[in-house]
């Protein structure tokens, strides 16, 4: 087990430098000038010139990439050429941000996409399969933004019950950082919720339908347990697998809805300084993503390795 | 009996208590998050805005645009036009405690001037050295009399950080800002908010009436507008001309709304690389007259806008002083337009690549002056562009013409030298005449509004015939508030000032 651990996490270093490169070399690709860009309106030649000199941003490709890595690798992600803020400093603000909307979507979701996907593989081919279905397909469909927007109207215009946007941590005050981010997190978990019901519904009917199941209702089991001990439990692992990996793409940023709700998460510090060319901020943010992405891959497939033994050779 | 009059005697002792100290905060949604916090090396809009709370300027602006003192108290310019005398306010404090006298006047403005990266340095590139006179007067010495100097000191330039604090947090300063404005900083979350509290010591203290003041950036207008509404904000800047409608039918909104100092317009690419000079507009001025024959600047505020914009001509509005009335804004005349474009020998359609920020305003103002600059002739091909990406194909001349604005400066040569003057760094359209040029420098020699405003005069007679830029309107600066706020009153700048305004519970 310890040297299928230690191969996998040496397989990392490639990854990681593949990726380095990968995220260095596609922000070059941006059209537009990182001076231009933090200049604004302000361009002055030899102000421009001064700012391009003092990031090195005056430097062939390669040398930027070395100076970048090696502050990397000494633990120095650079600093924020808009902010004057260590790159470390501000992932190390939005982390928990994210991490707390991220986990709150995935509960969102797994309440309602398990709930619905079993009720509807139970209920199948009645009218309450069909309308799981059709929120479902809604859920789906529905665009982030919009129905970000229509719930701020609903909730803190007409009837004042939640903060229109913005962000207050749950150490600060724990109520209101329920009430700040339950929306957020509702918009992001409704989608996923969605996606997660037509698998467990699949995954569920699947199960319904095998040997085990049938042995277990002649075994005049009671029908809820069948359901719920025999057939969703196996039902389970692929949705488990799903959850995950929405786990990894949540924690790299909901760029869209972090920008409706004003959440101060990575994904709204991706946008600003992208548009902004604050190429430091984005390289840091998407190796930590990225990092973060593919250790949450290696923790999976070390759980499915302790849990199913038939892996491990 | 007795037993409730001493209960109803603690009650309204504790509700007088609670009252006095129960703390007024504000809380106002900015449209973007501002960028360093560092009055040297700031160069967005948006921060200017929370600098007018923590910043104190040396000179400050009216309503009506006139400059008026702040941080000083008078100033006086020698007749040769290079010395600048500067009294300052006496017993004014910085947030630290440190006294904002001469000796600090002097080393903010060293400070703007020599730091690496400083955006202020071409604002006071006249100046050639700054002297102590007294603790309360400073000396400024030009290498050449420049005019628009005290309108540059209204601004960044002129705000005066507490030496101590500039010299032990070096290019840090940013991230915890000393100065001596009405409120001090309290904290910054990145792209989340800005809070500062009132300082007691400030100069004119008694008119400050707010506790606290919490800076929100909430990029979506409609978001923003929706906080408003809800009372999560008190105050919102930028709101969008296209809701004034709504916010006035609120009972719980008010509007303030000015005229900006600044324009939106086209700027034409006359010989900017090869877009340039095989362009269409570079080879005969009346190309260029012909396009803004075409244009109806009143139907173009009337169809995006609501008609809640001011349609212009000129690179001020025509509010401002230095507004030449004997060029009026003109109407539209497509068969001058066609007659013009005939006169100048261009084959019909002219083929236009038209770069347009990527936004829905400046998409719809593009679709708009397209389909009336068609009837004339051009063929204005709309070439939706990312604003960062548009800067550098902007500066590298891959345009021939760009809808573009200028957010505007207090002084009339801040909106036109460097945009008129051959090779100046915001001339994209490379315009070059060497007359004008001339005027330009002749109009930063002379103080006089009546002189300068006649040296703008024939800059303008020519410029407007054949320059890179067609002005075409000038938007309103839009503060939405809650009723609650009491004497709040904008500028034309867009700055939100703090002093004399109340919050009713």
């Amino acid at each position: 087990m310890l040297a299928f651990i230690g191969k996998r996490l040496l397989q990392l270093v490639p990854t990681l430098f593949f990726v380095s490169v990968i995220i260095f070399g596609l922000q070059q690709l941006l059209p537009g000038d990182p001076a231009l860009a933090m200049a604004g309106e302000e361009q002055d030649p030899e102000v421009l010139e001064q700012i391009r000199r003092q990031y090195r941003l005056d430097q062939p490709f390669h040398i930027q990439y070395v100076y970048w890595i090696g502050g990397v690798l000494t633990g120095d992600l650079g600093e924020s050429l808009r902010l004057k803020e260590p790159v470390l400093t501000l992932i190390l603000q939005k982390f928990p941000v994210t991490l707390q909307l991220a986990l709150m979507a995935i509960v969102i979701s797994l309440a309602i996409g398990v709930t619905a996907g079993v009720i509807s593989a139970v209920k199948k081919n009645t009218a309450v399969d069909y309308a799981v279905n059709l929120i479902a397909l809604w859920g789906i469909s529905t665009p982030n933004f919009w129905l970000g927007i229509m719930l701020i109207f609903l909730f803190a215009v007409h009837l004042g019950w939640l903060p229109a946007s913005g962000y207050v941590g749950p150490f600060e005050d724990f109520w209101l950082s329920l009430q700040t981010t339950i929306l957020p997190a509702f918009v992001l978990g409704n989608s996923f919720a969605a996606v997660l019901m037509r698998h467990t519904r699949s995954a569920m009917l699947q199960a319904m339908g095998s040997d085990y199941v049938r042995t277990a209702r002649a075994k005049g089991l009671a029908e809820r347990t069948v359901v719920l001990k025999h057939a969703m439990r196996n039902a389970l692992t692929p949705v488990v697998t799903l959850g995950a990996l929405e786990l990894g793409t949540l924690l790299s940023g909901a760029v869209l809805t972090e920008q409706v709700f004003s959440i101060p998460g990575f994904g709204k510090l991706i946008v600003d300084s992208v548009f902004n060319r604050d190429y430091l901020v984005v390289q840091g943010v998407t190796l930590v993503t990225a990092t973060t992405y593919i250790l949450l891959n290696l923790f999976a497939d070390i759980c499915y390795v302790l849990i199913n033994p038939r892996l491990r050779s | 009996m007795k037993m409730l009059r001493v209960a109803g005697l603690a009650a309204a002792v504790l509700l007088i208590v609670s009252a006095a100290r129960a703390e007024t905060t504000l809380r106002i949604g900015l449209a973007e998050d501002p960028d360093v916090l560092d009055p040297t090396l700031a160069r967005t809009y948006v921060g200017r805005i929370v600098f007018a709370a923590l910043c104190d300027k040396l000179f400050d602006i009216d309503e009506n645009v006139n400059i008026v003192p702040q941080l000083a108290l008078s100033h006086e310019t020698s007749a040769d036009g290079k010395t600048v005398t500067i009294k300052l306010r006496p017993g004014v404090k910085f947030h630290d405690g440190e006294p904002m006298d001469a000796e600090a006047v002097k080393a903010s403005l060293e400070r703007h001037m020599t730091m690496q990266g400083s955006f202020r340095k071409p604002e006071l590139a006249a100046v050639d050295k700054v002297e102590v006179v007294d603790a309360s007067t400073v000396r400024l010495l030009l290498k050449n009399p420049f005019s628009p100097l005290i309108a540059q000191l209204a601004d960044r330039a002129g705000m005066i950080l507490s030496p101590k604090a500039a010299k032990e947090a070096g290019d840090k300063f940013g991230l915890k800002p000393v100065c001596a404005g009405p409120f001090k900083f309290v904290e910054r979350v990145q792209q989340d908010r800005i809070v500062v509290e009132k300082f007691p010591q400030y100069w004119d203290a008694a008119n400050v009436h707010i506790d606290r003041v919490v800076f929100r950036p909430i990029v979506e207008s409609t978001v923003r507008l929706a906080n408003l509404k809800s009372g999560s904000l008190d105050l919102i800047e930028r709101a969008l001309a296209t809701d004034l409608k709504e916010i006035r039918a609120d009972p719980k909104l008010k509007v303030a709304a000015q005229i900006e100092i600044g324009y939106q317009g086209l700027t034409l690419n006359l010989a900017n690389g090869e877009a340039g000079k095989n362009g269409p507009f570079g080879k005969d001025p009346r190309v260029r007259q012909a396009l803004e024959a075409a244009i109806d600047r009143k139907a173009l505020s009337d169809v995006v806008f609501n008609g809640e914009v001011l349609p212009g001509n000129q690179w001020v509005s025509p509010k401002s002083p230095f507004f030449q009335e004997k060029f009026p804004v003109p109407g539209r005349d497509v068969a001058k337009a066609k007659k013009l474009l005939a006169e100048a020998g261009v084959p019909t359609p002219i083929a236009v690549d038209f770069m347009v920020p990527n936004n829905p305003e400046s998409r719809q103002v593009a679709e708009v002056i397209q389909a009336m600059a068609k009837e004339a002739g051009f063929d204005m091909k709309i070439r939706v562009t990312e604003f960062a990406t548009s800067l550098k194909e902007m500066e590298q001349g891959r345009f021939q013409a760009f809808f573009v604005g200028w957010s505007g400066r207090v002084d009339p040569d801040g909106n036109s030298y460097i945009f008129h003057k051959c090779n100046a760094p915001q001339n994209n359209g490379n315009y070059c005449d060497k007359q004008v040029d001339q005027w330009l420098d002749d109009a930063r020699k002379v103080t006089k509004t009546e002189e300068r405003k006649a040296i703008y005069g024939k800059i303008a007679e020519k410029y407007l015939k054949e320059g890179s830029i067609i002005y075409l309107y000038h938007r309103l600066v839009i503060i939405a508030h809650s009723a609650k706020l009491e004497g709040y009153q904008q500028m034309p700048d867009g700055l939100i000032r703090l002093t004399g305004v109340k919050l009713k519970p």
